[in-house]
């Protein structure tokens, strides 16, 4: 009963703020909602029981993703932008594509309704997340580690050296 | 719904505890900041306003509340509400993850480590919203730099606690102290030296990552780039301002915690040593109550005499319960913690007194250049030694 | 490279080119006064340097005019007022230089005595505030507090702690107070101990050395083209001081080092200082051990008229070479009485120090150039 109520709150914090985030004006309060959306994100992984996921998503999702992105919108002038017209001409072009992929999601959902239901604490002792997450990262899931360490190692030169002034 | 015990409503009554008793606590710190750095100077401090001006964070706190609310006119009105709670909002939140003693702790998560780490991305996040809603250049300026010398420095504290992670196999913040009572060995000497290495990474970290000086340019260079508290006054600034002093306290709490033994007191293990659990609390108390009541004959207004005389007399009070063996089983962690917090709150505040402040080219090249790889280099020496030793 | 600071306005929007211009405004903590610097910044660097003067501008030179030479006397402390015994020794000097008159022998002791502790709390002065524009806020009461004791000296011998109107022209108002000498031998043997205390604080400290090594370099080349003096021209290397050089009351009795440095950078600067605060004790030790007998005042008329003529008679004083151009025309008032203050001559450097620099740099560099806005502005 009370796992219900939390996720439904978890839920309408993402959805909302999700909603929120596409029809502000300005960058930043869609920023925020972002980070409303996010906070709620960790929020359901503390609901499944993946506390070590909800801590590593706030650092690293609101503490240091969302920090870039509110860098770069604070520091590119965007106040001209947010004064131009918000909806383009083709906006009846645009609805009848959401409305058709609307429609496909919806189906989707009534197709596999049978598979909605709340799965109950985890019975018995439950490893802490910390480990489970550490042992099927160093074990089963070492190489697409490795090759994401050195993907995020890749990005980080390059973007240093596109950066530069000088070498 | 669980039943309701004493032992559930614990945590609650801890917690009003900590929102009650923080911000006044808080407000003590700063005094107690202020007349340090009045005693290093060679001058006095706040005098006035009570007993040797101990009673001057009362005062500051109803100028600040009675402050008229000035709200600049072209900002972002619901940002600059929103940034100071933030950074508050998350300093108080973080109290809840501070194991006082083995029981004195609101809820001990098993990630406690990292959702303090998380707690403090968060309020990172006022301070950039603060910069943004002064709507000028110069303190956005500020409060991205501060940003992201805060954000340099959180790496730096990651990889110290990782190195004592690496020792204590636990995240959760009890089980840390507790690997530490086993080890027979506060993990500031553990893997001798790399712990020392990592407490040192980890106090200057702290200190960049609370905009304490040596690295406080972002704040007090408001001559050239404003910082981002320019637009504060009154009661948001006075938010900040305990949210900065929380911040100390909490980097400080997870100093001890990781470092310096948590509750335990020095030598847990020597039977020996067991008086020390009665004579310090009752000798401090005693020390401070007997001060206070001999500085009462020296206050020349009434009011201060009988107000420094209470405070005398709850200080002895304090010392005579904690010679009570009932209230010493439960308090003695709380003792400890709070005194080992002192020790470091006040290193903190003598090296702001002393040293000169860093350039924020030097201090961002102190974080990359130096920390970040002496950080690297630490965590792998901690494995080598921890799996050598078996 | 005037044309490049045309548009010093304060206005700019910060990326729509590549230069912002920044204006450290008159009301500032670590201008020491009301100096305005407009600075034109290439991202963090310096590009150029515009300082703009004058907001302490009191027409000191155009009273000089309507007074006559003894009522001006007291005008001239307000000129450098943290260091006013010097001033006051420069103005006398130029004027009996045009009377052609000397001050007898104990005057002449008794005031290098009281210039060079004048030296001392110029220096001190620079010290603590230096200190406090780096981060270092200590340092800032430790020298107040030593100062305290020089101030208490002069309110001793004249009445007046800052504006101290110590000298007349011909020689001293007032002989020595009882205990003189022994206050003046106590403060000197007080002095090494703090002096080091001050040197142990900073001189090592490895924030101290990042901050003030390499920061602010001027070469000899420079500070001689510039018209640099004082402790700036010494720590590039350039081993003048008018004491030794054309030397004044009775210096030329006295045994002392001149200290220099090597780069030219703040950090030589502020061990040049150090030093020189050491050499003047050295100074004042010698001194206070023979101060003659005699008048303190020499045969001056009671009318000071001098004859038509002019002169141009210079000190060092703590900040550099303080100079005083007066001409007479034979009357009671001066025709013209020009001051060459050091400060002014010495902030001209500051944009050679700063170009390249970083913005935090500045604050460090007005430091350590030292300057007095009422000198000047005058």
């Amino acid at each position: 009963m009370l796992d219900q109520f939390f996720f439904y709150i978890f839920a309408a914090v993402i959805l909302l703020g999700g909603l929120l985030t596409i029809t502000r004006r300005s960058a930043v309060h869609s920023a925020i909602f972002l980070i409303a959306t996010l906070l709620g994100i960790a929020g359901l992984y503390l609901h499944l029981q993946a506390e070590f996921l909800a801590g590593v998503q706030v650092i690293l999702y609101v503490g240091g993703i969302m920090v870039l992105f509110l860098f770069v919108i604070m520091l590119v002038n965007l106040d001209q932008a947010a004064r131009q017209r918000q909806f383009n001409r083709q906006w009846w072009l645009a609805l009848l594509a959401a409305a058709a992929v609307c429609g496909e999601a919806l189906y989707g959902l009534y197709r596999g309704r049978g598979a909605f239901s709340f799965p109950g604490a985890m019975p018995g002792n439950v490893p802490p997340n910390t480990q489970a997450v550490g042992n099927a990262l160093y074990q089963n899931y070492m190489l697409p580690f490795e090759v994401a360490s050195i993907m995020l190692l890749v990005a980080m030169v390059g973007a240093v050296v596109m950066a530069k002034k000088r070498l | 719904m669980p039943p309701i015990t004493l032992a559930t409503l614990k945590p609650y009554i801890i917690m009003v505890l900590i929102v009650g008793i923080g911000p006044l606590g808080v407000g003590y710190l700063v005094l107690l900041e202020r007349k340090l750095m009045a005693d290093m100077q060679a001058r006095l401090g706040p005098m006035r306003v009570g007993p040797q001006g101990l009673l001057q964070p009362i005062a500051d706190a109803v100028k600040l509340l009675l402050k008229e609310d000035v709200i600049p006119g072209m900002v972002d009105k619901w940002v600059f509400w929103l940034a100071p709670c933030v950074t508050v909002t998350t300093a108080l939140a973080a109290f809840s993850l501070v194991p006082f003693s083995s029981e004195f702790v609101v809820t001990d998560v098993n990630i406690g480590v990292l959702a303090i780490l998380a707690l403090s991305s968060v309020g990172v996040l006022g301070i950039i919203l603060g910069g943004w809603a002064a709507n000028s250049h110069y303190p956005l300026l500020g409060s991205l730099r501060c940003t992201a010398q805060m954000v340099s420095y959180e790496v730096v504290m990651g990889f110290a606690v990782v190195a004592v992670l690496l020792m204590a196999g636990s995240l959760s913040m009890v089980e840390i102290v507790k690997a530490q009572a086993e080890s027979h060995r506060w993990f500031l000497f553990g893997a001798f030296p790399f712990g020392l290495i990592a407490f040192f990474m980890y106090y200057v970290a702290a200190m960049a990552e609370t905009n304490r000086s040596p690295f406080d340019l972002p704040e007090a260079e408001s001559e050239l780039v404003a910082g981002f508290m320019t637009e504060y006054s009154g009661f948001r600034w006075a938010l900040y301002f305990l949210a900065e002093y929380c911040n100390i306290i909490i980097v400080c709490s997870i100093a001890v915690t990781l470092f310096l033994g948590g509750w335990l007191r020095p030598f847990p293990s020597v039977k020996l040593l067991g008086w020390l659990d009665y004579a310090a609390p009752v000798g401090s108390s005693l020390l401070v109550g007997g001060l206070s009541l001999y500085l009462v004959k020296r206050q020349p207004r009434a009011f201060d005499q009988i107000v420094l005389a209470a405070i005398g007399l709850a200080f002895v009070a304090v010392a005579g319960l904690f010679a009570w063996p009932a209230f010493n089983e439960l308090f003695r962690g709380v003792f400890w913690f709070i005194a080992k917090i002192m020790v470091l709150v006040y290193s903190f505040m003598w090296v702001r007194f002393t040293f000169p402040r860093y350039r924020y080219d030097q201090l961002m090249r102190l974080g990359w250049r130096l920390m970040i790889p002496l950080g690297i280099v630490n965590v792998i020496a901690i494995g080598i030694v921890l799996v050598l030793r078996g | 490279m005037a044309d490049d600071l045309k548009h010093t306005t304060a206005e700019a929007t910060f990326l729509d080119a590549s230069e912002i211009v920044l204006n450290m405004g008159p009301q500032h903590p670590a201008t020491h006064g009301v100096l305005r610097v407009i600075l034109k910044l290439d991202g963090e660097k310096i590009i150029g340097t515009e300082c703009v003067v004058g907001y302490l501008h009191r027409g000191v030179e155009k009273i000089g005019e309507n007074r006559t030479y003894v009522q001006f006397n007291p005008y001239v402390d307000r000129l450098d007022y943290v260091a006013s015994v010097s001033n006051g020794l420069g103005y006398c000097e130029a004027v009996e230089k045009l009377l052609n008159v000397t001050a007898p022998p104990r005057a002449q002791t008794v005031r290098v005595i009281l210039t060079e502790l004048n030296r001392i709390a110029s220096h001190l002065i620079w010290l603590g505030t230096h200190a406090l524009d780096i981060g270092a806020m200590t340092p800032l009461f430790y020298t107040f507090n030593q100062r305290e004791d020089i101030l208490k000296i002069y309110e001793n011998y004249c009445g007046a702690r800052l504006t101290t109107h110590a000298f007349r022209i011909g020689g001293l108002q007032y002989d020595l107070y009882e205990g003189f000498e022994q206050q003046v031998k106590k403060f000197c043997d007080e002095l090494p101990a703090k002096v080091d205390e001050y040197e142990w604080l900073l001189t090592t400290n490895r924030i101290w050395v990042a901050r003030t090594q390499g920061v602010g370099i001027l070469t000899a080349e420079e500070a001689i083209d510039l018209g640099v003096t004082g402790p700036m021209l010494r720590a590039s290397g350039v081993k003048w001081d008018i004491r030794k050089a054309l030397p004044y009351e009775n210096y030329a009795e006295f045994d002392f080092d001149i200290p220099t440095g090597k780069n030219g950078d703040t950090y030589d600067r502020y061990l040049v200082r150090l030093e020189e605060m050491r050499q003047a004790r050295r100074i004042i030790q010698q001194a206070v051990e023979r101060i003659p007998d005699g008048p303190i005042m020499a045969k001056v008329p009671k009318v000071v008229k001098p004859p038509a003529g002019e002169v141009y008679h210079s000190i060092e004083a703590p900040k550099g070479e303080l100079g005083y151009f007066i001409v007479s025309d034979g009357g009671l008032q001066p025709y013209r009485l020009r001051i060459r203050p050091p400060s002014f001559v010495n902030l001209q450097a500051l944009d050679r120090m700063v170009r390249g620099s970083l913005v935090a740099d500045v604050v460090a560099v007005i430091g350590t150039t030292d300057i007095v806005l009422g000198e000047v502005d005058r």
